[in-house]
């Protein structure tokens, strides 16, 4: 009674359309179900799923508010100093590795939940946080040593725009990690349970959306921004 | 300890505030001692407060918006009057209250009378409509409605502690920077919109998921509701949308709380940029709010024509449309701050274009009703007041849409009265069209035909006596949110509106008559069959009100218009529909998430406006536990036995069989 069945194949390309729990939305449905209007609702994993995505693209809208007004305030330094003498980008390149390889090691634990092996799964969810934690530390690191140079947000609206992008990027990542732990006690004590495994799901869409987004901030402020 | 909060945010020295909170209070707490001494608490606790159905969650929604209309209609009288009275005077608020009056009038009206009273609506429609049993993500529907209540909740409590923004109703900046608005005015509204803009978020989450991927079984794309087509392409908005309103928002937090510089004259900060943001926001608004307006008016128009919707596709391709143009003409808002000839030239082609789409709409109504047998009940009135006024309204924003035109009459009672002309039409008498139509569906009886008919002629006698005034102001000059006037020219026709007003609270007062002799009568208004209007899509198929299951098997959709073919093959065969057997149904459980995360917010809210930084500590740490404990919990869902099921369908299908053979006797 499970999304991806237990002891059966894995289900990576189907996404659930085996099992028989929590078909058809809140009763009974029909197996093949995708919402597209035949078979009628989808499955929860599907619907919660694409659910997560829509929120996802939202919260990707609410960064290119952040992207526009970086791009509009980028030079307006007000005097003090601008991106090239701030960034520093072998800080960035490590920041950049440590995210990219945690969403690398949290596909590894997505391996590990179809395998239904605990201690992989567990692990690898840790090595994800671990390297995210990296990361948020080495953010919060070039924060403070800019904010100890006169180069805190309220100096100009540039180093506004900048503080308020990057952290906004570096909140998320942070929420990703209580979230992460939250669902890392919740699997040791509950195990692979339907709802914990959609969970899981979810929290890899997310992990991943806060790369494509970094890969942006990296581009867009760093490269840019460091570039004569 | 308590921030920047003392007694000196009590407006002790302002009776009109005093005594309007005064007021408020005894009214709520007359309520809190009639339910206690009743013992009601339990059955509001387990039917209403933790419900996760969205039928519970509409209709609260729909009370929420009611209770708030009030209010921002207060504000409009209080607007109205004050401009009579301040002719070569100072009338009865002073400047710094009047500018709270128009700015909380256009924050309610907007963000928690027509987003709640919409929300409500397609909350309660759209699942019955698409043939399911509830929302894709019910808890989180619950949250979103207790997040719109709290951020309600809060700019009513700056009327009496402490003030609210005089800034308009959108905060334009630098005037709503810490330099020039210095109290907590603003911030009372940055944090009331931001808590309720979550949850509007949430919303379009929810509802759009939910009606991509939870449709009865053979509902396809084009067999959709129009409703449901509005609907989506409504909460679509409010995905893509409703972020940048966030973002803005948290922009000018930044700026009041930590000293940064996104819209300040100090730094390089940029004002127009907040014009930008707020207003590709805003303009997507407005469509968030009429789209499902129209797919009401859709419902509407084919149910008391007694024929189906012309042209569904053409009004499917508008509806899209509209949907997508939206984004694109923002900048009209501002066109006299200098982007320039050829920008504005570009978005006042965009801006008449959206006119298109309306046009096809207004053009698939009318060939609706062409040769059909309309009948005139309340809803119908409503609409048909609609479509009459509302071209007036999209006229003039036609007009408007001329950069050179709009040179002359922005900021005029022209633009006013053009965009309550389109809002009040399009969305209010949609939404109180809508309340008509679905109100039996909703608590099992009809309201009262009377009440509801002399409702909708002193509405839109009022509304007109009020704006067609405003119009000729504007015309005539007069720019808007003028506290007093010195212009003697103008004084006829602030008085004409003035009576609009008057007759617009005759209008008010019948519809709260209408709600109260309906309940009084409602044994006379009873619906036994479910299908008060001879309807055509699936809501009408199930008992009103529906089973909190709403279908006991989800129904097969064939074509567009499933009940109707349903109930033609009924009567042709003399039995509604076949028999069959009843399967256990799972339904989502109750859950005080809600509630709980509702109030946690009040706190952080509450607590922010006022620099009590432990208690936002406090409020953040009580949301995350919330969290923790919602996640944890054992059965999110649980089993309606086939014998159960069966009980609930039967009685609803009796009362259906016992009209059909009404009819055929009479027959």
């Amino acid at each position: 009674m499970s999304d991806i069945t237990a002891g059966s194949a894995p289900d990576p390309y189907r996404l659930g359309r085996s099992g028989g729990h929590g078909h058809g939305g809140h009763g009974h449905g029909l197996l093949s179900a995708t919402g597209h209007g035949q078979g009628g609702p989808a499955s929860k994993f599907v619907t919660v799923a694409y659910g997560f995505w829509i929120f996802l693209l939202s919260d990707i809208i609410m960064f290119s508010a952040f992207f526009a007004a970086y791009a509009v305030l980028s030079t307006a330094t007000a005097g003090g100093p601008s991106g090239k003498e701030l960034f520093e980008l072998p800080r960035v390149a490590a920041q950049t590795g440590l995210l990219l390889t945690s969403s690398f090691t949290g596909g590894l634990a997505t391996l590990a939940t179809h395998r239904r092996s605990m201690a992989a799964t567990q692990f690898w969810l840790l090595v994800t946080g671990l390297l995210g934690a990296a990361f948020l530390f080495l953010e919060v690191q070039e924060f403070a040593a800019m904010a100890s140079e006169q180069a805190g947000p309220s100096r100009s609206a540039f180093l506004s725009a900048f503080f308020a992008l990057v952290g906004c990027h570096g909140t998320h990542v942070g929420l990703g990690l209580l979230w992460l732990g939250t669902m890392m006690a919740q699997l040791w004590v509950k195990g692979f349970r339907p709802e914990i495994l959609r969970r899981l799901h979810c929290f890899g869409l997310f992990w991943h959306a806060l790369d494509i987004i970094w890969v942006a901030i990296f581009t867009l402020v760093y490269l840019l921004g460091a570039s004569p | 300890m308590l921030g920047k909060l003392d007694w000196s945010a009590i407006p002790f020295d302002q009776p009109i505030p005093l005594g309007a909170a005064l007021i408020v209070f005894l009214a709520a707490a007359a309520v809190l001692i009639w339910v206690t001494v009743k013992g009601y608490w339990p059955y509001l606790w387990d039917e209403w407060i933790t419900s996760v159905d969205h039928k519970r969650i509409g209709v609260m929604y729909i009370v929420l918006a009611a209770l708030m209309l009030l209010r921002g209609f207060v504000d409009a009288v209080m607007m109205r009057t004050q401009q009579v009275l301040a002719i070569h005077g100072p009338g009865y608020l002073p400047p710094e209250h009047y500018d709270q009056v128009f700015s909380a009038h256009g924050t309610i009206m907007i963000f928690f009378a027509a987003m709640p009273f919409v929300i409500g609506l397609m909350n309660f429609v759209v699942p019955l409509q698409l043939g399911i049993r509830d929302v894709a993500f019910p808890t989180l529907n619950s949250v979103s409605f207790w997040l719109t209540a709290t951020g309600a909740l809060l700019v009513n409590i700056s009327l009496v502690v402490g003030e609210f923004a005089r800034t308009g109703w959108l905060p334009y900046a630098p005037l709503s920077e810490t330099t020039y608005s210095p109290g907590v005015g603003v911030d009372y509204y940055l944090w009331s919109i931001q808590i309720s803009g979550v949850g509007t978020l949430l919303t379009g989450v929810n509802l759009a998921t939910t009606i991509l991927k939870m449709r009865a079984p053979g509902m396809g794309y084009l067999h959709m509701p129009m409703f449901c087509w509005t609907s989506l392409a409504s909460n679509l908005l409010i995905v893509a949308a409703f972020p940048i309103l966030t973002a803005t928002l948290a922009m000018l937090t930044l700026d009041r709380y930590l000293g940064f510089h996104f819209f300040t004259n100090e730094a390089g900060g940029n004002q127009m940029m907040f014009m930008n943001l707020i207003w590709a926001w805003g303009h997507p608004e407005v469509y968030i709010l009429v789209l499902p307006a129209f797919g009401i008016y859709s419902e509407i128009f084919s149910t008391f024509s007694s024929k189906p919707l012309f042209g569904y596709r053409s009004m499917v391709a508008a509806t899209l449309f509209i949907c997508i143009v939206s984004f694109m003409v923002w900048l009209h808002h501002f066109f006299t701050m200098g982007a320039g000839a050829d920008v504005n030239a570009a978005f006042g082609i965009a801006t008449s274009v959206i006119a298109v789409g309306t046009g096809v709409k207004i053009y698939n109504w009318l060939f609706t009703m062409y040769g059909g047998r309309v009948r005139f009940d309340t809803p119908m009135l409503w609409a048909l007041g609609f479509v009459t006024t509302f071209i007036i309204g999209g006229m003039t924003g036609v007009l408007l849409a001329v950069p050179p035109a709009d040179f002359m009459l922005h900021n005029s009672l022209f633009l006013v009265a053009h965009f309550h002309n389109v809002i009040i039409s399009g969305v209010l008498f949609a939404a109180f069209a809508g309340f008509t139509y679905w109100f039996p569906k909703a608590f099992g009886f009809r309201l009262h035909e009377g009440w509801g008919k002399a409702a909708f002629w002193f509405t839109l006698a009022g509304y007109v006596l009020v704006f067609v005034p405003l119009y000729i102001l504007g015309l005539l000059g007069m720019t808007r949110r003028l506290q007093h006037i010195d212009l003697d020219m103008w004084t006829p026709w602030l008085i004409v509106a003035a009576f609009g007003i008057l007759v617009m609270i005759v209008g008010a007062a019948c519809q709260v008559a209408q709600l109260v002799v309906s309940i009084r009568h409602r044994e006379e208004l009873r619906d036994e069959t479910g299908d008060p209007w001879d309807g055509r899509s699936l809501e009408w198929s199930t008992s009103s009100p529906p089973p909190f299951f709403n279908y006991a098997r989800l129904p097969h959709v064939e074509n567009e218009e499933p009940y109707w073919t349903i109930k033609q093959r009924a009567m042709e065969e003399q039995r509604p529909g076949e028999d069959e057997s009843y399967e256990p149904i799972e339904m989502p459980r109750n859950s005080p998430t809600g509630f709980v995360t509702a109030f946690f917010s009040t706190l952080i809210g509450f607590a922010l406006i006022w620099h009590i930084w432990w208690l936002a500590i406090v409020g953040f740490i009580g949301a995350y536990i919330t969290f923790v404990v919602f996640a944890w919990r054992e059965h999110g869902d649980y089993e309606v036995s086939a014998e159960e099921v069966e009980r609930i369908d039967r009685d609803g299908r009796a009362a259906q069989l016992a009209w059909l053979r009404r009819r055929e006797r009479v027959a």
